[in-house]
């Protein structure tokens, strides 16, 4: 692919897999920065738009003010929430040692 | 460790620094369900019995908005002169955490639903009964979004409890506007007692209904640019707040004198050992990625939408102060008792509107019901509010006009009064009941003060010889006589006459 | 020979059902029956709850008998992409992240399938959380298109499409946020139909890309396609991006008289990468719709090309935040040895994610982060707006945009799953509608000569699918192309 001689963005894949919290093998953080690198590069043809003026599309179409009313609705007893639970004790979620900043 | 100095040299210290403090306070909605689900909120329940789908952030699930925490955070930004966003949007904070059931929390990061704005906070006058300077904290921005929910640390693991994950959350950020530990607890006591007055939250700092967190720097007197900031964390009471500002402040004075530089970091007020701590691993910057939340749409505002909310709004308490003033001359010493409490102000005007005497009443409010309605509650808790007392505004302005027109003396009032709270009966019916009308008989009260006068040569002799205070102890024999029901100034009158 | 039921439509089984001429209980037993004969070989399906679906279909037939029959659907077996929630049942989404995970709720769909009466069968293969376009990114099992076993039934809704082709069940639900139903439904041989964003509830849809993502019917005709379509479209106020727009009667619709077409063609996107025999298949389309007074039109797309990395850069960052809520706290795989909170997110995820999902991740958190952000999100988004505005400047002049479903047949196993680029460009004529929230209907157009399916797609203004659905219903009665069976 042409892509693949074109100057390619580095992506700092550490920097990232710490932000989406994914332990990567040494194999897997090559391979995506590799592969990563040719998508960014596939991207810049975005660069080359002339997006002066035009606003982003953040909703398929022009709809504001969807709002509830502040009603209680019934929800789940501590068992239903706990179905799925990996761990827990006292009717809570038991997650390992929070240290400081998870 | 840092040593702080006492006394003198602490103050010098001081004086040559200003400190510049600015406030992010949360502060949690009070509506029946969440900010972006129907699962019910409340406080204290059982964990994980207010949880739903959307709440635990299970596989498929999507919010919705709150339409009240909507209509509540418009009041807030209105009572304090915020400019309420034509349009405003909701982004995602991401960010992993136990207490976050999606890992990001739905907040407002470029289009607030409010900006500006302005917070009059009462510094302290020169003693308790002297009002103090005005002024108007600016505001940053208020913004919407959604509470985490609770975690409980222990040994070895931690235990999460999602009962308040996705309550409503406003937060009210100030600018650096405010310079010393008492402008930060006025601050926060006027929003407060504005907040509690227009419905919006109770404010319980023990129950997390307010929280704050203090963004704290120093400079030299004159200097303008800004010095290193310190995030303060974990001020959890108000005494708290003003505490661990002083402290911290002190501190980095403390740290510019020895030539040492204020590191930008989070810190921890550790009330029990009176200091504030680093919490080293905060110091990296969070790259939240912000992005708009393609799962809501954006709240439009219009003019008449705004105007039929702010007509919901209450008298600001300050306002109410300078009223009362204006229009019925009360002092600082009862106006700063009534008018933070928008029950006792209601319940006051409530009863001026029955008798029409605003001092009288106010007097009788600010100390005597104030009394009896601490002395009620039941040890170590919070006095009684006006509206669990017995006496209604309109039985106290009934009371307070029959002393006017002179029915009873102001010495019985008392009785009737604490008659009144104990029983909830009218004045009147408790005055028949016990028969304690003022004698408007003169010659019965003639023949007692004359008996009185025989009976106690001594004082006579003392009053004809100069000494006028000695006729206090015959009035009082006569009151006493009398059972109080004499007019005090009739039997003065007629003393004099006889003794004369 | 007569028929087989696992043969029939939707429609036919209702009209089978209705005359009494077979149970419920009947019907579902030959779907059971059938699932169990071909399931080695297509692999369909990753869970399949047979004494459920039976009890469903008996509760059926004694509302039938009761007289309390509720619709066409009362008693029909639909299969579900394991991308919906249905309380009771697994939860998937062909990732071992959510391995154990059994949904203690129920999706507004299926809340309205329910209500209709329908069989809810089994749970089906799909590309790891709709990331994919041949299933092959499924962390279960490998699904085999039912033409030829060789080859992928595409993605990500893959099993829902093999198992309708093989006649596993007459039809299924499947989810689209870049073709993922229309690609399968062409590649397997059946009618796939994205709605218009915001017609279809997306409560109880796992989310890959919020502003993208679409339930839709798979089925073998346009008639089903509205039926099913008619039992679960129409606003939700669990979800805060469905429409308000009423629901029209899409089976109304297909008994209308064909209106005077106009229909575009965007002959300049059809580039270098598209097969040959699609291309003459897509040409005599064109012909056929002339031929019955259709005025055909070029139009220009042009901004079209950009779709595929407007598409990567929006759905990436989108799932990136979406799938963050997978990380062993309340319901996921939790990594055994973990000595605390931190270690437990970054190995659970690393362990219950596969490779095209934790791409993905890392592709999107990198376009929002700091710095990039205005680069690469805000662009894209912008980007988006022009390729909305080609579509509302080309229905101008016509009603319907014709194109292929995708450049090729189904290809081999293994063909493109080591290069991620090429994988995405079979997405090239679906992406873009679902940037502008658009309607899409695939339908069967065609055999090449190795007797793949060829799919032909129509697009359509926003809320358009009756339109689209009487367009298409116009090619299928008069070709055979929907009647065709793979042989298994």
């Amino acid at each position: 692919m042409l892509a693949r001689f074109m100057p390619q963005p580095s992506v700092d894949i550490d920097y990232v897999a710490n932000l989406a919290r994914l332990d990567l093998t040494a194999e897997e953080k090559v391979r995506f920065a590799a592969q990563l690198g040719d998508i960014l590069a596939y991207f810049e043809k975005l660069n080359a738009v002339d997006v002066s003026g035009v606003e982003p599309m953040a909703h398929a179409f022009p709809v504001f003010n969807v709002l509830d009313d502040d009603v209680e609705q019934p929800g789940f007893s501590p068992a239903e929430a706990l179905l799925n639970a990996p761990a827990q004790r006292d009717n809570q979620f038991l997650v390992p040692k929070v240290v400081d900043d998870a | 460790m840092t040593i702080i100095p006492g006394g003198l040299c602490s103050k010098i210290f001081l004086m040559e620094f200003e400190a510049v403090i600015g406030l992010e306070v949360h502060v949690q909605l009070k509506t029946r369900s969440k900010m972006f689900t129907r699962a019910a909120y409340r406080y204290g329940e059982p964990p994980n019995t207010l949880t739903n789908p959307t709440v635990l952030a299970l596989p498929g699930t999507l919010p919705v908005m709150n339409a009240e925490a909507i209509r509540k955070s418009i009041k807030v930004g209105l009572m304090f002169g915020c400019k309420i966003a034509e349009t405003c949007k909701w982004d995602r904070k991401n960010y992993f955490y136990p207490d976050s059931p999606k890992n990001y929390q739905i907040s407002q990061y470029d289009q607030p639903l409010c900006l500006g704005g302005g917070v009059e906070i009462e510094l302290p006058g020169p003693s308790r009964n002297i009002m103090g300077a005005h002024r108007v904290v600016q505001l940053t921005r208020i913004h919407l979004e959604e509470d985490v929910g609770k975690l409980t640390h222990f040994l070895n693991d931690s235990l999460v409890d999602y009962n308040r994950a996705g309550a409503p959350l406003i937060e009210i950020v100030s600018e650096p506007d405010m310079h010393s530990p008492d402008e930060v607890f006025a601050y926060l006591t006027t929003l407060r007692t504005c907040l509690i007055a227009a419905g919006i939250s109770d404010c319980d700092m023990e129950k997390g209904q307010l929280r704050c967190d203090a963004n704290i720097s120093v400079r030299p007197h004159g200097e303008t640019k800004l010095g290193t900031k310190v995030e303060l964390k974990n001020l959890n009471s108000f005494s708290g707040v003003r505490n661990g500002t002083e402290f911290e402040i002190k501190r980095q004075i403390q740290c510019v004198q020895k030539g040492e530089r204020i590191i930008q970091e989070t810190r921890r007020w550790d009330a029990q050992l009176g200091l504030t701590q680093s919490m080293r691993s905060k110091e990296q910057a969070h790259d939240y990625r912000y992005f708009p939340d393609p799962d809501l749409m954006p709240v439009r505002t219009t003019p008449e939408q705004i105007e039929k909310l702010r007509a919901e709004l209450p008298e600001l308490p300050f306002d109410k102060q300078r009223r009362y003033l204006k229009d019925w001359e009360l002092p600082y010493t009862i106006t700063s008792v009534i008018c933070p409490d928008r029950e006792l102000s209601e319940y006051f005007e409530a009863t001026v509107a029955v008798c029409g005497q605003p001092k009288a009443v106010a007097n009788y409010i600010a100390n005597d019901l104030l009394r009896e309605l601490a002395a009620a509650a039941p040890s170590g808790e919070s006095p009684l509010t006006v509206s669990q007392c017995k006496i209604t505004a309109a039985a106290l302005g009934g009371l307070v006009k029959i002393i006017e027109a002179g029915v009873i003396s102001k010495q019985i009032a008392k009785d009737v009064f604490l008659e009144m709270f104990r029983t909830g009966d009218e004045a009147e019916a408790i005055v028949d009941r016990k028969g304690l009308r003022v004698q408007a008989d003169t010659g019965e009260l003639e023949k007692i003060c004359a008996e009185i006068i025989a009976a106690n040569p001594k004082p006579v002799e003392q009053y004809k010889a100069g000494k006028l205070t000695a006729i206090n102890a015959l009035k009082g024999q006569v009151m006493k006589q009398t059972k109080g029901q004499a007019n005090p100034a009739t039997v003065d009158e007629v003393l004099k006459k006889l003794l004369a | 020979m007569p028929e087989p039921l696992h043969s029939m439509t939707i429609a036919e089984l209702g009209r089978r059902l209705a005359a009494k001429q077979a149970s419920s209980e009947e019907v579902t037993r030959a779907f059971v029956e059938r699932s169990r004969a071909v399931e080695p070989k297509v692999g369909a399906f990753l869970h399949r709850d047979e004494d459920d679906a039976l009890a469903q279909a008996r509760a059926a037939d004694q509302r039938r008998a009761a007289g309390q029959t509720r619709g066409p659907l009362d008693g029909v077996p639909i299969g579900i992409k394991d991308v919906v929630a249905v309380k009771g049942q697994p939860l998937t989404c062909a990732s071992k992240i959510l391995k154990k995970f059994i949904s203690p709720y129920d999706a507004t769909v299926i809340e309205r399938l329910r209500a209709a009466g329908a069989v809810l069968w089994g749970r089906l293969n799909m590309d790891e959380f709709a990331m994919g376009s041949s299933t092959e990114n499924s962390a279960y099992q490998t699904t085999s298109n039912p033409w030829d076993l060789s080859r992928i039934p595409g993605g990500s809704s893959g099993g829902s499409a093999a198992a309708v082709a093989a006649g596993e069940a007459p039809a299924a639900l499947g989810s689209d946020t870049g073709g993922s139903i229309r690609q399968p439904a062409s590649l397997c041989g059946i009618v796939g139909l994205k709605p218009t964003y915001g017609v279809v509830s997306r409560y109880g849809l796992v989310a890959f890309a919020s502003s993208l993502d679409q339930i839709g019917p798979m089925t073998r005709t346009t008639e089903d396609a509205a039926l099913l379509l008619q039992s679960f479209a129409g606003h939700d106020p669990r979800d805060s991006t469905s429409l308000k727009q009423p629901v029209p009667d899409y089976t109304a619709a297909l008994a209308a008289p064909p209106k005077p077409w106009t229909i575009g063609v965007p002959r300049d996107f059809f580039g270098a990468g598209l097969d040959a025999e699609v291309r003459a298949s897509i040409e005599s389309a064109i012909e056929f719709y002339k031929s019955r007074g259709c005025k055909i039109v070029d139009i220009t797309l042009p901004h079209a090309d950009l779709g595929l990395p407007v598409y990567y850069i929006i759905a990436t960052a989108e799932a990136s935040s979406n799938l963050a809520r997978y990380d062993g706290v309340r319901y996921t795989h939790r990594s055994p040895e973990t000595t605390d909170v931190l270690n437990m997110y970054f190995k659970s995820r690393a362990e219950g994610f596969g490779p095209e999902v934790k791409r993905r991740i890392i592709l999107g958190t990198y376009v929002l982060s700091s710095g990039y952000y205005d680069a690469y999100y805000l662009r894209a988004q912008k980007v988006r707006t022009l390729i909305r505005r080609d579509f509302e400047n080309a229905f101008q002049q016509v009603d319907a945009i014709l194109t292929p479903t995708a450049p090729t047949a189904a290809f081999k196993r293994g063909e493109k799953s080591d290069d991620p680029l090429a994988m995405y460009l079979s997405d090239i004529y679906t992406i873009s509608v679902n940037l502008a929230g658009l309607p899409g209907l695939s339908l069967p157009c065609g055999f090449t000569k190795s007797n793949l399916p060829i799919g032909l797609q129509l697009i359509g203004r926003p809320f358009a699918e009756a339109d689209l659905l009487a367009l298409g219903h116009l090619f299928e009665t008069a070709h055979d192309y929907h009647s065709r069976r793979a042989l298994l």
